[in-house]
């Protein structure tokens, strides 16, 4: 039996060739930051390569707190443009992103409070 | 998305019944608590590497030693460039599989085919860079490495002969210590006569220094691209189904959205390895 009280949402996700423009090329400026943002990760690797900091722990921190930054400035645009989490409702964002969050602050202190990993930091 | 999640809805309505309150398709949600779950499989490797990481500190192997190599240019070093070329590979990769569902979206069946098929050809050519770099890993250096003993290892750049590292000619033997300086000639006979050669990586020794470094890239790469395996046979799976039409019988490529968050989530965790494992 068919029933027809079910929402069928991914109908709805259709869009015309208007928008599709309007969506590439989102998509297209999005690649180039990705891109950008690789490029410039590893030029700092080369750059700055660890044999160099041995001895220079304070600095060699900043570079490392450089690159998670923009790791993660890489992750959002992966997550909220290519995955689409940005276009879907505020309960389902925070139905995905909270427990992940919560549980990955759990091991961070595990890490830095627990294991003591924060003296060598 | 475009219509459902973005029609102004009071909570009311949303909350009330027959309806899902996400907006949001039942196996789009499935695909997202499973991807959440897997998540923090990977932040659970990915901190157990770096604890261990800054507890050896003194004595973890410096990846640009390691990851020198390229296809078809011997002989030569060139740090992190094939990484970053494979970084690269995944996010176009990534870009093509966005294309695919921007495609399904219009119900464009030719565009759905030729986005899928290159986002399957990317994963291919990254399934065959890291089968390089793993056996480039295992194999090891040409001369392999003296055990210093003191958990570090001294790669022998050169066994005979004159040999010629940054503006200085070396004669005889010629070790490259984790620091980047050359072992003097005292050091280098008394590893020569009581030292211990290791060549290549495996799970119990490994060349460039702690075997753990070596544990941990098996561990975290073999599992990434266990995923990057699985993720280019449902691209391929979904690739026959579009052929066929049958999503033009459906109605809709939410299917390819569905694959499509799968593979987003192996790029989006490539990244995170790339810095935690190869910068950092």
């Amino acid at each position: 039996m068919k029933r027809d009280d079910i929402i069928e949402y991914s109908l709805y996700n259709h869009h015309s060739e208007e928008e599709g423009v309007k969506k590439r090329k989102e998509i297209y400026k999005v690649t180039i930051i990705l891109s950008v943002i690789t490029f410039i990760e590893v030029t700092m690797g080369i750059v700055f390569g660890k044999a160099l900091f041995l001895d220079n722990q304070a600095v060699w921190d900043l570079i490392k707190i450089a690159y998670i930054g923009l790791t993660v400035v890489k992750a959002a645009y992966i997550i909220l443009v290519f995955m689409h989490l940005g276009e879907e409702r505020k309960a389902i964002r925070w139905i995905i992103l909270a427990p992940y969050l919560f549980f990955l602050l759990y091991l961070l202190f595990f890490i830095l409070v627990e294991a003591g990993a924060d003296t060598h930091i | 998305m475009a219509g459902e999640a973005t029609k102004q809805l009071t909570s009311k309505e949303l909350w009330g019944g027959k309806r899902s309150p996400f907006s949001i398709s039942y196996g789009k949600m499935m695909m997202w608590f499973f991807l959440i779950s897997d998540a923090l499989t990977f932040t659970g490797f990915l901190s157990a590497l770096a604890f261990m990481r800054v507890y050896y500190a003194d004595v973890w192997p410096i990846t640009e030693n390691i990851f020198y190599h390229f296809p078809f240019f011997h002989h030569t070093e060139l740090p992190l460039l094939y990484v970053a070329f494979m970084t690269f590979i995944l996010i176009i990769s990534s870009v093509t599989m966005v294309l695919a569902v921007e495609a399904g979206h219009r119900m464009d069946k030719k565009g759905v085919t030729m986005w899928l098929f290159l986002t399957v050809l990317g994963g291919a050519v990254f399934l065959g860079s890291q089968a390089w770099e793993w056996s480039t890993f295992i194999e090891g250096s040409d001369h392999g490495a003296y055990d210093l003993g003191d958990g570090t290892m001294g790669r022998i750049l050169n066994e005979e002969g004159a040999f010629e590292y940054e503006g200085v000619t070396y004669e005889g033997t010629v070790i490259q210590l984790r620091n980047r300086t050359i072992a003097d000639a005292e050091l280098t006979a008394d590893l020569k006569a009581n030292g211990r050669v290791v060549k290549g990586a495996n799970l119990i020794e490994n060349e460039y220094g702690l075997p753990l470094y070596a544990d941990f890239f098996f561990f975290i790469t073999g599992f990434h691209g266990t995923h990057v395996l699985s993720g280019v046979l449902i691209n391929f799976l979904i690739l026959l189904r579009v052929r066929k039409g049958e999503f033009e019988e459906t109605g809709h490529y939410e299917m390819v959205e569905k694959v499509g968050l799968y593979w987003h989530f192996i790029d989006l965790v490539w990244v995170f390895v790339f810095t935690f494992f190869y910068l950092v």
